[in-house]
């Protein structure tokens, strides 16, 4: 099977076809944006000051050196945490026009509905690998809101066959990882009741 | 050595050794996963296991932090009451955390509480975070290094059940935490739980759990049992590498307990993520050292 490869600007074509649990990889532009930066444009009502109409955005925050020509390296890039995002992403998705948004796991209901709404999908890539992705990005072109420090600054990246990514919610508003849960739950019951015949130790 | 050259010396070692195990897991975490990815069927699970390896060659090769959340800095000491350095060992780790962040290099995670102004060291209020036991008569010290990721720390909870709950209500606690909120908290996991008697005492065993290598076992035969029976359970339930689905769900389940209230039980999860960075050295009177968590280290 050959790699499907995403390339920034992203149509609405190219991921129609996409469902949950495909892998793919992105070529092109890659934004980091975070807590900080979902809660200026929602909240705060601030302008992104990077244009991502059609692009893709990573929740991560990297660890960046800066080399003694004023140019940057990207040292280690890995996901944070998708779902601190859950509250202002479907919003997010709505007023950027972004169409690839990546991250670790899950995220919820509203921001599957943004994806429906909007053909945009979010995709997982693999946590902890950091080292892998950094050797993914070509350069780093632009920072933007740098007052925010390391973490929530806005890097813009050029990168390369970046993946696997892992498509989690797809166009047609189905979610992975709700999927899942729902089973998880339902096998827990019956491994519960099991446990607790065995640790009755207060008689 | 002189004392300002032995505060300098440790101070070294311990910069090299934080910001040595950001780039390599400890030897008890990467057996557990070269054996749960020899285990796993699921293609998917598959590809993730083999993405991590491969992430962890590169750290290894290209020297740098194998995540990029190299988390909250965290100590916790076992020094010996007659350590030549006991005094001055608050100030030797601040210091090795700020050098560190220069060399390693380590992101900067310190984030002054209220003015919310990133510090740009690694180092703010109480932070890098140092936890003590003296121990009466020793002239050594044992320092456990922990990066204390945010996708890790944010499953962390804890609560005072009541007694009629028992240690099935500490079962479904666990299970509640790992099943909601340990899913994005990137598995598989090492568990950490606290019985204790109240929720900061649980708190702070549970965070003890997970320094404890992987597949020991706590020395009370039906604490022992509890582990088993947790680990074993919380596999079963499948949620497989990123919570993607998979044979396995944890590394392992460690837990920790002391004596408790008879009207309340403490209990609290601590998780720690594949990437699991914890790294154990011990130090003579003489400065001399062994690092006991890593093979074939050289700082």
């Amino acid at each position: 099977m050959s790699k499907k490869i995403l390339t920034t600007p992203i149509s609405d074509e190219a991921l129609e076809d996409l469902n949950v649990g495909d892998i793919v990889y992105l070529t092109g532009h890659l934004v980091t944006c975070r807590d900080v930066a979902h809660r200026r444009l929602i909240e705060l009502k601030q302008k992104l000051p990077v244009d991502i109409k059609d692009g893709a955005i990573f929740h991560a925050g990297p660890i960046v050196r800066e080399k003694e020509d004023g140019s940057y390296e990207m040292v280690s890039i890995g996901p944070t945490t998708s779902m601190r995002m859950e509250k202002f992403e479907r919003q997010f998705i709505e007023e950027t026009g972004v169409k690839l948004i990546i991250g670790k796991g899950g995220m919820g209901e509203e921001t599957a509905k943004g994806c429906l709404e909007n053909k945009a999908v979010h995709a997982v890539f693999p946590g902890g690998c950091a080292v892998v992705a950094a050797t993914k990005v070509e350069e780093i072109e632009q920072a933007e809101w740098k007052d925010l420090g390391m973490p929530e600054t806005l890097w813009v990246s050029r990168v390369r066959e970046f993946g696997p990514l892992i498509i989690s919610i797809d166009t047609k508003g189905r979610n992975i990882f709700e999927e899942n849960k729902k089973t998880f739950n339902e096998r827990k019951g019956n491994i519960l009741k099991n446990i607790h015949e065995q640790v009755k130790f207060i008689k | 050595m002189s004392h300002e050259n032995s505060v300098e010396y440790m101070s070294d070692v311990m910069t090299k050794f934080t910001s040595y195990i950001g780039k390599r897991l400890p030897r008890d975490v990467k057996n557990k996963q070269a054996e749960l990815r020899q285990k796993e069927k699921n293609p998917m699970a598959i590809e993730i296991y083999d993405t991590m390896a491969e992430n962890q060659d590169a750290a290894d090769k290209l020297n740098r932090p194998s995540c990029q959340d190299t988390g909250v800095i965290q100590y916790f000491i076992q020094a010996g009451a007659k350590f030549p350095l006991l005094g001055e060992l608050e100030d030797i780790l601040r210091n090795a955390t700020l050098e560190a962040t220069r060399q390693g290099p380590l992101r900067h995670n310190a984030v002054e509480t209220f003015d919310e102004k990133n510090t740009g060291t690694n180092a703010g209020s109480k932070i890098p975070w140092l936890d003590w036991d003296i121990v009466p008569g020793e002239d050594t010290a044992t320092i456990e290094v922990y990066m204390a990721g945010g996708g890790c720390t944010l499953p962390g909870s804890a609560k005072v059940l009541m007694p009629g709950e028992g240690y099935e209500g500490v079962a479904d606690f666990v299970f509640d935490v790992i099943t909601s909120r340990g899913i994005n908290a990137c598995p598989p996991l090492l568990v950490g739980v606290g019985v204790s008697t109240s929720v900061e005492t649980a708190a702070r065993l549970s965070k003890k759990a997970i320094l404890r290598p992987v597949d020991t076992r706590n020395p009370n035969a039906k604490a022992a049992l509890m582990e088993d029976l947790l680990e074993s359970g919380l596999n079963e339930v499948g949620i497989g590498p990123q919570g993607l689905t998979g044979d396995n769900t944890v590394m392992g389940v460690n837990i920790e307990s002391s004596a408790r209230h008879p009207s309340t039980i403490g209990v609290a999860v601590s998780t720690g993520c594949w990437a699991h960075r914890r790294g154990t050295i011990k130090f003579n009177p003489d400065l001399s050292y062994e690092v006991l968590s890593h093979d074939g280290v050289t700082l």
